[in-house]
């Protein structure tokens, strides 16, 4: 009988902590830039396939970087959870706090009890009814939630993304604002031709549902 | 009894698919129902006319406000005709209380595959989807429990309004010109049979729906004609190339008032 080696749980904690790190770090990043009727979704994303930010629920949109099928498997869940949720109850219990709690536990479950742990960063957004009021989570790898304002960015470049947007972001911008703010955020963090966007809004001019799918010249024309 | 879903997230979905029903049915909070055979069923509201023809770029779809309780009136303003999703709608007679409920679940079923999906299901995938929520009824309507729902919206592939009434059964049929079901849609077909023409306008096909509800609510005691007193009106959605319209009242008022005029 072979005796498995001892590895100290700081060690290991850290270890895996760096894998995930790295992993995320390969991806492309995201940013959600808060402006007057709602919340723009940014990501640098070559597919038009494959994408990164969806629809939830009503009033809430998911983003994640990092592997793809972990984020996919990630968002299902949400979906599930969510469509579960407003069908049992009411459409008025789905909230963004809910849901990213449920995330965070999830990533931090799998994160100490895995041996390999999710290489994703997920992001939850959502406005209130009339869109007047804008919320922000992100859940990082290990389950760690942040509640943010105003703008927020996750991936490998978030810290240089987020140094942007602090300068770039003013309060009530139209949605081109936002769109060029992020446009630039992005070019000074990653110093190279983006390879393609992906874009959606919470707006609430849009009815029940507020997300939509926008292609970056819609913006430029809205 | 389902457990409120908290905590972290079951991430391997119970059942293979995109299917929110089978969802529902995996976690035991399925609302299916079965009664002993033989159980004597109390009455309930029913409801009743729903109509809805095809015109020259879409569909139209409309409902009277009465639901019945044996002879009595048991609702005069309930609607019966609802938004399935951006392209298609659906309209309900039979037992109220179950076939709000199957709409709820239908409407919740397209949402969540077009999420999961990132793609809406075509006209043709939605109407069979409805099929065999209408079979899974089956148990309950050899009851007395009947539900049969109306399917009308737009098809984007084949870019023209298109119509499906059902049987109890589940059994699903593509109509060419106008479908009808509940108490009052014999009455209602024998008008659309004489007003209907091809090619029709929205204003026209909007006129012609109210007329037949109206026509069906002159002899069906179960129908619910206008009652422009008390505001009591249709309820009436188009759907078209840029997705569904839901007529307000202002809008239907007119249509109510001729058709109240015009129809003997």
């Amino acid at each position: 009988m072979s005796i498995p080696f001892y590895v100290a749980p700081e060690q290991l904690v850290r270890d895996k902590a760096e894998f995930a790190r790295k992993g995320i770090a390969r991806g492309r990043s995201i940013v959600a830039v808060d402006y007057a009727e709602g919340l723009l979704l940014l990501a640098e994303n070559p597919s038009t396939a494959l994408h990164k930010i969806s629809e939830v629920y009503d009033r809430i949109a998911f983003a994640g970087v990092g592997k793809y099928n972990e984020f996919e498997t990630l968002r299902k869940a949400g979906i599930r959870q969510a469509d579960l949720m407003g069908y049992l109850y009411s459409r008025d219990d789905v909230t963004a706090m809910g849901l990213a709690t449920a995330f965070a536990q999830t990533l931090g479950m799998i994160f100490t009890r895995d041996p390999k742990p999710f290489e994703v960063e997920i992001l939850l957004a959502e406005i209130s009814e009339d869109g007047s009021e804008h919320r922000l989570f992100r859940v990082t790898y290990d389950g760690t939630l942040f509640d943010e304002r105003k703008y927020v960015a996750i991936g490998g470049k978030a810290e240089q993304l987020m140094e942007a947007l602090d300068d770039l972001w003013s309060e009530d911008m139209t949605l081109e604002q936002a769109f060029n703010a992020g446009v630039e955020a992005f070019s000074r963090a990653e110093g190279r031709e983006p390879e393609g966007w992906e874009v959606a809004v919470l707006d609430g001019g849009n009815g029940r549902r507020s997300f939509r799918r926008l292609s970056a010249d819609e913006i430029g024309t809205s | 009894m389902i457990e409120r879903p908290l905590g972290p997230l079951p991430l391997d979905a119970p059942v293979p698919g995109s299917s929110f029903t089978d969802l529902l049915e995996s976690l035991g909070a399925s609302p299916q129902i079965t009664i002993p055979p033989g159980t004597q069923v109390p009455a309930v509201p029913e409801g009743t006319t729903v109509l809805a023809l095809r015109y020259d770029g879409g569909v139209v779809m409309a409902g009277d406000r009465r639901a019945t309780e044996g002879h009595l009136v048991a609702h005069r303003r309930i609607r019966k005709v609802f938004p399935a999703d951006r392209f298609s709608a659906v309209a309900i007679a039979g037992v109220a209380g179950l076939a709000m409920d199957m709409v709820k679940l239908f409407q919740v079923e397209l949402e969540h595959y077009e999420k999961i999906e990132g793609l809406r299901l075509s006209l043709e995938g939605k109407a069979s989807f409805l099929a065999r929520m209408v079979r899974s009824q089956l148990p309950m309507a050899v009851q007395g429990l009947v539900v049969v729902p109306l399917f009308a919206g737009y098809d984007e592939r084949e870019t023209r309004g298109r119509v499906y009434t059902y049987d109890v059964v589940g059994g699903r049929y593509e109509e060419t010109e106008f479908g009808s079901t509940g108490s009052g849609s014999g009455l209602a077909k024998a008008y659309l049979r004489t007003a209907y023409e091809d090619d029709l306008g929205p204003e026209d096909a909007t006129a012609i729906a109210v007329n037949a509800l109206v026509a069906a609510s002159t002899e069906d005691t179960a129908t619910g004609g206008p009652d422009l007193k008390r505001g009591i009106l249709p309820n009436v959605v188009r759907i078209d190339p840029d997705g569904l319209l839901e007529l307000d009242d202002e809008t239907i008022f007119p249509f109510a008032e001729t058709a109240v005029e015009t129809i003997r």
